[in-house]
């Protein structure tokens, strides 16, 4: 591999190592985005959302990860 | 007032951590080709890495200007959050005994057996495989500390004591790893990233937020919340992983 695409996959494996995780964060954010977007008071549910499932789905990709071990 | 301060050293913490563990990794690299094949080529390459990254730097920062804050914010935010969860969630996996800790002593021992599998190749071009591991080293880790500057400092305007941290870590390192001339292994990695996935998380969540327009309780405040919250659940997580998987040796 030259060294220009070994660095590629490394920079873009500093942000997506476990692909359910990362596909999460971005579902989240979606979620969070869209009921800004649509939502009266949405804005303040959006952050609800961040703020609940950001920690929440670190809590079971982690634990996710031990049952597929 | 307080909420500025807290942003501030929150900024300065997050950098300077972050950063040591990014140079600790790159002066490990560095420390093995010039073990194995003198100072020579390590600090070439290590001098080219770091050109390439101040070139990258110098043509891509002021194109940061031109990008509306809400944007930037929402795009590093989002950046964060992938960065800094994956950080974490390693942490707490290598803190519940799931993979194994990172050892920059073994680290050493690898690359170090690699490059000397590689001195059967003629002088000159083990010489340039050495200086292209070491430059790759300090490109990528260097890399890593750019991203971390401008993602926790260029949503509030504070990238000059960002860079100042960053700086400040790199050199510390740089100079132990000189001195010692021997791979930091006793810089305790594994807990640097524990806290700094937990403060880059804390970031990532905040500025996902701004940049969507979430009307953050106690403004910059919120951060420092944020982070409690998810140091506790990575400590939860640490905790159930560990009675899930039992006798695990730790």
């Amino acid at each position: 591999m030259s060294a220009p695409v070994a660095v590629l996959r490394e920079l873009a494996g500093l942000f997506i190592d476990d692909g359910a995780l990362a596909l999460a964060i971005l579902a989240i954010v979606a979620c969070a985005g869209i009921s800004g977007a649509v939502m009266p008071n949405g804005l303040v549910v959006g952050g609800i959302v961040l703020l609940v499932g950001c920690p929440g789905i670190l809590l079971a990709n982690v634990l996710s990860t031990i049952r597929r071990r | 007032m307080t909420g500025n301060l807290a942003q501030i050293g929150s900024v300065l913490i997050a950098t300077f951590l972050a950063s040591v563990v990014e140079a600790v990794e790159a002066m490990t690299i560095i420390l093995a080709v010039a073990t194995v094949r003198g100072w020579r080529p390590a600090g070439f390459g290590a001098l080219a890495g770091l050109a390439l990254l101040a070139v990258i730097v110098v043509v891509l920062g002021p194109a940061l200007e031109y990008v509306p804050l809400h944007l930037l914010q929402l795009a590093f935010g989002i950046l964060l959050l992938l960065f800094g969860m994956r950080w974490l969630r390693k942490a707490i996996l290598r803190a519940a005994g799931i993979i194994p800790l990172h050892d920059e002593a073994t680290a050493f021992t690898a690359k170090t057996a690699e490059l000397r599998a590689q001195s059967a190749q003629p002088m000159e071009r083990a010489d340039w495989l050495a200086a292209l591991a070491s430059g790759k080293a300090v490109l990528i880790e260097g890399l890593e500390v750019v991203f971390i500057v401008i993602a926790v400092g260029a949503g509030r305007g504070l990238l000059v004591p960002a860079s100042a941290s960053a700086v400040a870590a790199c050199v510390v390192v740089a100079g132990a790893g000189a001195i010692l001339y021997r791979p930091l292994a006793r810089v305790p990695e594994n807990t640097l990233k524990f806290a700094v996935g937990v403060l880059l998380s804390a970031f990532g969540m905040f500025w996902t937020g701004e940049g969507l327009g979430v009307p953050w309780p106690g403004a910059d405040l919120a951060i420092l919340v944020f982070a409690a919250l998810f140091l506790a659940v990575a400590l939860g997580a640490v905790v159930l992983a560990r009675r899930a998987v039992p006798g695990i040796a730790r």
